[in-house]
């Protein structure tokens, strides 16, 4: 059937000059005949019976295309072109219509978006263009970033985050003597000097209670108390599942089952609800600790089989040189074991970090606000209502810049520890 | 004896059901040499492995440089320390530079400072002529060069005792020189060592004595030229005779 088309006889590298022009034309004019249709609604193939009508762009491209698929044109970028979206005639129709889809969808998109979108303003009444009313950003985004938390008071929050970004900047830069401190007290101090510095109630620093957080602040306050105790947490589960002592064993192995079995949401209603009638009268336990308690061993219990994955995928051999060099347990693995381990892992950790930052939303079942839980309440604020898509769109936009930037830092360490080859 | 430095006494092992190790009794004294030959199967690795308890076994009794091994994790990492062992793997740490490779243990487990212990290292690789190698990674190496790489990992322990498990098994014909050659001088040098190995060239030049087993048993337990010359069993024959 195809072999008709060849009534210019095949195309071949000899006629190069006659069939690349006409393939070409034939190409724009299908992309011509959609743009003008979608967009214009002129129909320049209007004269043709209507059911032809509607597949003559993939016909001409089709055309087209095949006129200018010729193996070893000698034009380098007609060659490249043909290998990786011309190969044959099936490629030929995906890359049509994957093109077709693109330009009628991308236009009323970016449309949307941005061209009849609305951006400055105060209220609802001000979002008078047909695109997305982005004025509701605009004006929810304190409320988005820092919660619930006292205006007057926001200087804390973000002095915290500023000095976290300070330090993890100039830990990239210091020598590696000083950088070592840096890391230290960044992973073991830091922390608590910044919970303290939010939550304030003492230096003269007025008390915030944690329900009054929210937004992306909480987000990252939760995952980071999150990553950084389900790592270690999750390196010894690893470690005592492995282990030859059947107590350790089966203690491992019960608590990672336990908390791999559970769903999450459970836990966070268990963490929120259950946990204060079996703590000690007199005792009380913040709300937002114990969320970060239960997040935290729910994804440890992950991390611990992903870390377990590495371990097994280690020979005997690296264990019995360490063994013969007269290592214990300990300083084979700190040494030897686990900085293999957890290299060949990396995608595996990152991915668990990943599915932990994006859990946060759903602390919202407990009361707790982050970002997502703060779109929720502001789009159902009476004078705010029906701005929900530009929410969660915000949302996910957020989401996937920390997403993206965590990936790529994984990619980026994971090329820095290969050392094989 | 004063001077021996290992002691087995019946010493019995089972993999489950499976008897690897039958009786065994071997002493060695300082500065000797022994190879252990036999064929695939027989238990020689096994034996060298349960000197520094890479495997336990079950009945008799060990005694290196003294010490009992047992369940004391004590012990066992003394014992450690002092024996060195050289696998046809080489498992050289691959997340390390040779390097560091050889300075790892020295700094961990003998609490070396850093710099007397790299000093020490690059004196060691000098020794095994890879030198020149030291900031690579094991996986930029052949396999002849890992292989002397891990033979300077272990010296760098300064080890009383060297066990070798087939050192040579794993290398292309071309690298199995440059390996036996760093053996040889630690021989002259006047190192304990068990060899387990096929290299009867090796055997004839440097071992005390060789050892045939077979079946979890030593067969046969001779001085070198003896061992080659005139072997007693008729197991020994018939794998002389395969193997020459």
């Amino acid at each position: 059937m195809i072999k008709t088309l060849n009534i210019l006889g095949k195309p071949s590298r000899n006629k190069l000059s006659l069939f690349v022009p006409i393939g070409f034309s034939l190409f724009a004019l299908a992309i011509i005949d959609v743009i003008l249709s979608s967009f214009f609604e002129i129909n320049i193939t209007s004269i043709l019976p209507r059911w032809l009508n509607f597949f003559t762009p993939i016909l001409f491209g089709f055309v087209g295309l095949h006129y200018i698929r010729i193996e070893f044109s000698g034009n380098r970028i007609l060659d490249k072109l043909n290998k990786n979206i011309n190969s044959n005639w099936f490629n030929a129709i995906l890359t049509l219509i994957i093109i077709f889809v693109l330009i009628k969808n991308i236009p009323p998109l970016l449309n949307w978006l941005l061209i009849d979108a609305d951006f400055v303003g105060t209220s609802k009444e001000e979002c008078s263009r047909e695109g997305a009313c982005w004025i509701f950003i605009n004006v929810w985004i304190k409320r988005l970033m820092y919660g619930l938390y006292p205006n007057a008071e926001i200087w804390r929050i973000n002095l915290s985050f500023l000095m976290l970004i300070g330090l993890v900047i100039s830990a990239f830069f210091v020598p590696i003597k000083i950088k070592k401190y840096i890391i230290i007290f960044l992973l073991f101090v830091f922390p608590f000097i910044a919970i303290n510095l939010i939550s304030g109630g003492n230096f003269g620093l007025e008390w915030v209670e944690t329900t009054a957080w929210g937004g992306l602040s909480l987000t990252f306050i939760i995952s980071i108390f999150a990553l950084l105790f389900c790592f270690p947490i999750g390196m010894f589960l690893a470690l005592g599942r492995r282990s030859s002592a059947p107590v350790i064993r089966y203690s491992s192995i019960g608590f990672i089952e336990f908390w791999r079995g559970v769903p999450l949401i459970t836990v966070l209603f268990m963490a929120s609800v259950m946990m204060p009638m079996f703590l000690p009268d007199g005792t009380y336990m913040d709300k937002l600790v114990r969320v970060i308690i239960a997040i935290t061993l729910f994804e440890a219990a992950y991390m611990a089989e992903v870390i377990r994955g590495g371990l097994q995928a280690l020979p005997r051999g690296q264990y019995d040189a360490g063994k013969s060099l007269g290592m214990g347990y300990w300083r084979m693995h700190l040494l030897v074991i686990l900085p293999q381990a957890l290299k060949l892992v990396i995608p595996g950790i990152a991915n668990t970090f990943l599915a932990l930052v994006k859990d946060t939303p759903l602390i919202l079942v407990v009361g707790l606000l982050e970002l997502v839980g703060m779109i929720d309440m502001a789009k159902s604020n009476p004078d705010w209502l029906g701005f929900a898509t530009e929410g969660y769109i915000f949302a996910g936009i957020v989401f996937w810049i920390i997403c993206y930037s965590m990936s790529r830092y994984s990619q980026f360490l994971e090329r820095k520890y290969k050392t094989d080859r | 004896m004063s001077d021996q430095i290992i002691q087995m006494e019946n010493v019995n092992k089972w993999f489950d059901d499976f008897q690897v190790l039958k009786d065994i009794n071997l002493e060695v004294r300082q500065k000797q040499k022994i190879v252990v030959c036999g064929p695939s199967g027989s238990g020689k690795s096994t034996l060298i492995r349960c000197i520094n308890r890479l495997e336990e076994h079950q009945k008799g009794k060990i005694v290196v440089d003294g010490i009992e091994l047992s369940e004391n994790t004590k012990n066992i990492e003394q014992v450690r320390a002092e024996v060195g062992m050289v696998f046809q793997q080489f498992n050289l740490f691959p997340h390390l530079s040779i390097l560091d490779n050889c300075a790892l243990a020295p700094i961990w487990v003998k609490k070396i400072p850093k710099k007397l212990a790299e000093e020490q290292a690059l004196k060691e690789l000098e020794k095994v002529q890879i030198l020149d190698q030291a900031k690579k990674f094991p996986g930029q190496l052949s396999g002849g060069q890992q292989q002397r790489a891990a033979i300077a990992r272990a010296l760098c322990m300064e080890p009383k005792i060297m066990l070798f498990d087939e050192p040579t098994s794993a290398l292309d014909p071309e690298m199995i020189k440059e390996v036996l050659d760093a053996m040889v001088n630690l021989a002259k040098a006047g190192m304990t060592m068990i060899v387990v190995t096929h290299e009867m060239g090796f055997a004839k030049e440097v071992a005390d004595e060789v050892i045939f087993m077979d079946e979890g048993m030593i067969v046969e337990k001779a001085a070198t030229k003896e061992f080659f010359a005139n072997p007693k069993s008729d197991r020994t024959k018939l794998f002389l005779s395969q193997i020459l």
